[in-house]
């Protein structure tokens, strides 16, 4: 797309954006009846009424940018100017005047006493995405991006929506890590970041607990190690095994991620607790005593495990399935035995998935809150302990915040290992040219190990989700009280007739809230999430790691402080959005994103970027590529991104707890004030059916976009029984 | 351009279901921050709508969590009332000048108890309900190791009991700090310590929840759960073998409160609220909501499960001095390098 062309949408915009209320509108629709005067007033007539006399230079730098667009030409600098222009002058008014008149005492002499100013609206939402728009017209204009403005525009969008709901309320609240109450001061950062709360070795030599830090990271290396290592056998089995069970292990692979938190963390209590079924059954048969081993790291370590398994299960089958046989067969041929193929083909063209399954591993358990929450005992990790300095007994957000630099210091130590592992090799295998061949059986001996893990990790899982099945319809599972009941499910979901359905039941506002907001923030996160990707591999830069970094940077901040940053920044003007719907979905849209980025430049990088180039010989723009070539070929990622982030939208505790209000309660949110109240019984019923609905939701995506096709030639081994399937169309 | 114009189209759509306007009412609306549990919550809101015919908005978190939240909103309060939860947060909110002053002309219907706490707190905030401290322990555990059933602080050291208590962490948890400062106030400080060494070697496990140990206590989890005693109430009446202890040497209690919360958009309909909730007919609801604190009205019914007063030797918990936040942290510290670093 030429700047032009998109200079004149950004006009267009803009000047739909100045018939458009120029605040926020608080009564909601109701005050929209008041246009154009009142709370709903446009910007120009604000303007003309004197009110807001300070944005004068809005209008005057869109008229600057109008002029010659009008005309037909498209000057960069001055495009640039007009976008960059309009973006910092309204923003910059937006924070020196906010609800209380002027808040920077400083401009005093220059403004005056202005009125006060609330929250920017729907006008100025399009006044801004249309100096967006110039500004990347500008630069585009300039030569930036090979001159293409649609991928300026791109980059500089989400740039500013990164900056805006991720890299700025994180500031806010991580500045808190250097002040001692007002005071400024750096010294208390030093102590608060060495203190040894975080790093005592003191657990070697003696009883004591050691530093929260190094907790943290045996934890998630262990958690990564562990379930990266099942998924790997659960993937193997699946792709290369000949396994015929394979929809049953999707199924069960497929549980624990659609899993509300707290309710793994219960089931295991109930099964392994010191009065619990299987702890009783081995003390009556057996005589091994009863313990409490499951609080701290074995406990946590399993829950996290069970969670993290199926997610290393989906990376890894889908990296797996997009390996290209011919190298294999290619092995074979010159008589490699089959462990030979698996040690130097399979493995090496494994190892970015097998790096992103560890590292997402890692980063979870880092990020996890429900699990230490319930199953820690003693055991404390930086998620919890974070969490307890901003709300616990004493309030010290000053520790909160040095604690949680230290759990980013910790994410960002993941990803330079993962960098440096995969070196700088490549890894692509779909490429465009003629591609097919038999994918190698698994050696004996792996399948034989694989068997191993795989069967009775199946029987664990099916054993954690019986009792939570049957949890929700029982009295009182934790006191082994297993009398049949509706009476949970009643509670929360009752439905009276009155001439018409009425929803009494305690859970359902909150279960329609969460729904709702799952299904709009999902295919925003999937979308934004692999343009992303798509840019950051694909497109080539300045600035491209930084945009990089900041997609990773949500999701290495434990939920706590998002949640607590989002409420500090969003609560004032200029964007003002706590108590709404929204701030529920941009919450999840950011703190998602990351993977859906990251399983983008995944299945990137193993297609061909011939394929692009191929697109672009025969004249066709980075829109045209990007839709006819790359977004078919990455349809699994598409799926993976939608999926998890609905599911991670549906199971989100701590990041949101601060945010949900009484007209959008979240179903974890309650479900916590359930658990706290000791009400487990209620809370597995809750949780049965958000795993019911989250059931349906991941197959259905899965129907409607469709699983991948990556044409291959059929086997005809007895190992692969698959039906033949397409001819060969790898690339198309 | 299809890509983005489609997502800001899911954006647009996305925040116009946002805004809808909520339907108004003639008598208003109020917001209320609610930190008890939330079957308690949600009919104690339903009764001052039938009451009055103000619009209820509720949100229930504990009451650490509801804190956190005012201190965030304090530019911009989102909330009208904080209703319940344990006083501590409630009186340093008042500190920190997040609420604001009212006298109910309900005061004079008050305890003695609720009106100290206004009192203390420039009537900032007031009690709606008190609980005593004590432990639960678990029958047939305790019938299984053939103990004699355990009646004092004291008896909670003996060595039989090693690895069977369990308590809050004082850090996270504003029941255990209740229970760190009583036995600061009925044995002396370093006493009190010596004695908080002694059952750090007892202490399975420092639950971060303050009515946790109560339900491990319920399941058999643990054999005795310090907590409050109408946590452990709640277990009983459910159903759980558990058997209650008021300590012999006499024990602390919480004062559950309630404030107006500075800024409130909705005060007059705040006032409302803060007037009815101490009324002896509101407070009769915690009974049916399976809450067994002692209520604040002094003509309130007492649920006759609850752990009354009279039966208890309580101590007089100064309130103002352990609940400052000095006082707070210095014992907290003390605490953790103390007992909390010792050997079990």
């Amino acid at each position: 797309m030429g700047a032009l062309s998109l200079a004149r949408l950004a006009l267009l915009c803009a000047a739909l954006g100045l018939l458009l209320p120029w605040h926020g509108l608080e009564g909601g629709l109701s005050e929209a009846t008041a246009w154009p005067g009142g709370a709903a007033a446009p910007l120009p007539a604000l303007l003309l009424g004197g009110a807001r006399w300070w944005l004068w230079p809005v209008l005057a730098l869109l008229a600057l940018a109008a002029l010659p667009v009008l005309r037909g030409r498209a000057p960069g600098g001055t495009l640039t100017l007009a976008g960059a222009g309009i973006l910092a002058w309204v923003f910059l008014m937006g924070e020196a005047i906010g609800l209380r008149g002027l808040e920077w005492p400083w401009l005093a002499p220059l403004l005056g006493a202005p009125p006060p100013q609330p929250a920017l609206g729907w006008g100025a939402l399009f006044v801004l995405v249309a100096a967006a728009g110039l500004f990347s017209a500008g630069i585009a204009a300039r030569g930036a991006f090979r001159a293409d403005a649609f991928i300026a525009f791109l980059v500089a969008g989400s740039a500013l929506l990164l900056f805006l709901f991720v890299f700025a309320p994180l500031t806010t609240i991580l500045t808190a890590a250097i002040y001692d109450g007002e005071r400024f001061a750096p010294d208390v950062l030093a102590a608060r970041l060495a203190a040894p709360e975080a790093w005592s070795l003191a657990c070697l030599a003696t009883h004591e607990g050691c530093g929260v830090v190094w907790n943290t990271l045996l934890l998630a290396t262990l958690t990564a190690t562990l379930s990266t290592a099942i998924g790997l056998f659960f993937a193997l089995l699946a792709v290369r095994g000949g396994v015929r069970a394979a929809p049953v292990f999707r199924a069960m692979t497929i549980l624990p991620l659609i899993t509300p938190p707290f309710v793994v963390a219960m089931a295991l209590i109930v099964l392994f607790g010191r009065t619990g079924i299987v702890t009783t059954f081995l003390w009556d048969w057996f005589d091994i005593p009863r313990s409490r081993w499951i609080y701290g790291l074995p406990g946590v370590l399993l829950a996290q495990v069970l969670a993290q398994a199926p997610i290393g299960f989906l990376l890894l089958d889908g990296a797996l399935r997009a390996i290209s046989p011919s190298l294999e067969e290619a092995s074979a041929t010159m008589g490699a035995r089959r462990f030979t193929i698996f040690r130097t083909v399979t493995w090496p063209l494994l190892k970015p998935a097998l790096a992103a399954a560890f590292l997402l591993g890692f980063v979870e358990s880092l990020a996890d809150f429900g699990n230490p929450l319930v199953l820690g005992g003693d055991f404390d990790v930086l998620s919890t302990r974070i969490f307890f300095a901003i709300a616990g007994a004493r309030h010290d957000p000053g520790r909160a915040a040095a604690l949680a630099l230290l759990l980013l210091a910790l994410t960002f130590g993941a990803f330079a290992l993962q960098a440096l592992w995969l070196g700088r090799r490549r890894y692509t295998t779909v490429t465009g040219k003629g591609d097919s061949g038999l994918p190698a059986p698994l050696p004996r001996g792996l399948k034989l190990g694989a068997s191993l893990v795989v069967w009775p990790w199946m029987v664990f899982t099916a054993l954690v989700y019986g009792i939570i099945l049957v949890g929700g319809f029982v009295h009182d599972i934790g006191r082994g009280d297993m009398s049949f009941t509706w009476r949970h499910l009643v509670t929360a979901f009752e439905v009276e007739w009155q001439g018409g359905p009425a929803l009494r039941g305690a859970a359902w506002d909150s279960l329609i809230t969460t729904v709702e907001v799952a299904a709009i923030a999902a295919p925003i996160t999937a979308g934004l999430g692999v343009l992303l990707a798509w840019l950051i591999a694909r497109q080539d830069f300045r600035g491209r790691r930084l945009l990089e970094f900041m997609t990773m940077l949500s999701f290495a901040i434990p939920g706590t402080v998002v949640g607590v940053s989002y409420v500090m920044a969003f609560n004032v003007p200029p964007i003002e959005l706590t108590g709404t719907a929204l701030i529920l979905i941009l919450c999840f849209v950011f703190r998602n994103l990351p993977v859906g980025v990251r399983g983008g430049i995944a299945a990137l990088a193993q297609i061909d970027k011939s394929l692009d180039e191929a697109s672009a010989t025969m004249g066709a723009g980075a829109l045209d590529t990007l839709r006819r070539v790359v977004l078919p070929l990455m349809r699994p990622a598409i799926i993976t991104a939608l999926a998890f982030s609905f599911v991670h939208a549906m199971t989100a505790v701590s990041a949101v707890i601060f945010l949900v209000s009484a007209r959008h309660n979240l179903a974890t949110v309650y479900i916590v004030g359930r658990v706290e109240a000791g009400e487990m019984a209620l809370a597995i019923a809750y949780s049965t059916v958000l795993i019911v609905i989250m059931l349906a939701v991941v197959l259905g995506i899965e129907k409607v976009v469709g699983r991948a096709q990556i044409g291959r030639r059929a086997g005809t081994s007895a190992a692969r029984a698959a039906p033949a399937t397409a001819p060969v169309r790898a690339g198309a | 351009m299809k890509a983005p114009r489609r997502l800001f189209g899911a954006m647009l759509a996305g925040a116009l279901a946002a805004l809808l306007p909520g339907a108004a009412s003639a008598q208003g609306q109020l917001t209320v921050y609610c930190s008890v549990q939330e079957e308690w919550c949600r009919p104690m809101m339903a009764a001052f709508e039938r009451a009055t015919g103000i619009r209820v908005s509720m949100t229930r978190r504990s009451s650490g969590e509801t804190m956190t939240q005012i201190r965030a909103e304090a530019q911009n309060p989102r909330g009208d009332v904080w209703w319940g939860g344990t006083g501590d947060p409630h009186m340093q909110a008042a500190q920190e000048n997040l609420t604001v002053e009212y006298r109910s002309p309900m005061l004079s219907q008050l305890h003695d108890w609720a009106v100290r706490q206004a009192e203390q707190t420039g009537f900032r905030t007031v009690g709606i309900y008190a609980g005593a401290l004590g432990y639960s322990y678990n029958v047939p555990e305790l019938n299984r190791r053939r103990i004699a059933a355990p009646r004092c602080w004291a008896d909670l050291i003996k060595p039989e009991f090693r690895g069977e208590v369990q308590m809050a962490d004082p850090n996270t948890s504003g029941t255990a700090y209740t229970m760190l400062a009583t036995l600061v106030q009925i044995m002396g400080e370093d006493p009190a310590f010596t004695y908080l060494r002694a059952l750090h070697r007892n202490i399975n496990q420092y639950t971060r929840s303050g009515a946790a140990p109560a339900r491990a206590a319920a399941t058999g989890e643990t054999l005795v759960g310090i907590t409050f005693l109408h946590d452990a109430v709640t277990q009983k009446v459910n159903g759980a073998p558990v058997e209650l202890v008021a300590p012999c040497e006499g024990t602390g209690y919480e004062i559950g409160s309630m404030s107006i919360i500075r800024g409130a958009r909705n005060m007059e309909q705040a006032r409302r609220f803060y007037d009815w909730a101490l009324t002896a007919e509101a407070q009769a609801l915690a009974e049916q909501a399976k809450a067994y604190q002692l209520p604040s009205n002094r003509n309130a019914p007492i649920p006759p499960q609850a752990p009354r007063f009279e039966n208890i030797r309580l101590i007089d918990y100064d309130f103002a001095r352990w609940g400052n936040a000095e006082t707070r942290t210095a014992l907290l510290t003390r605490w953790e390098r103390e007992v909390r670093a010792g050997a079990r």
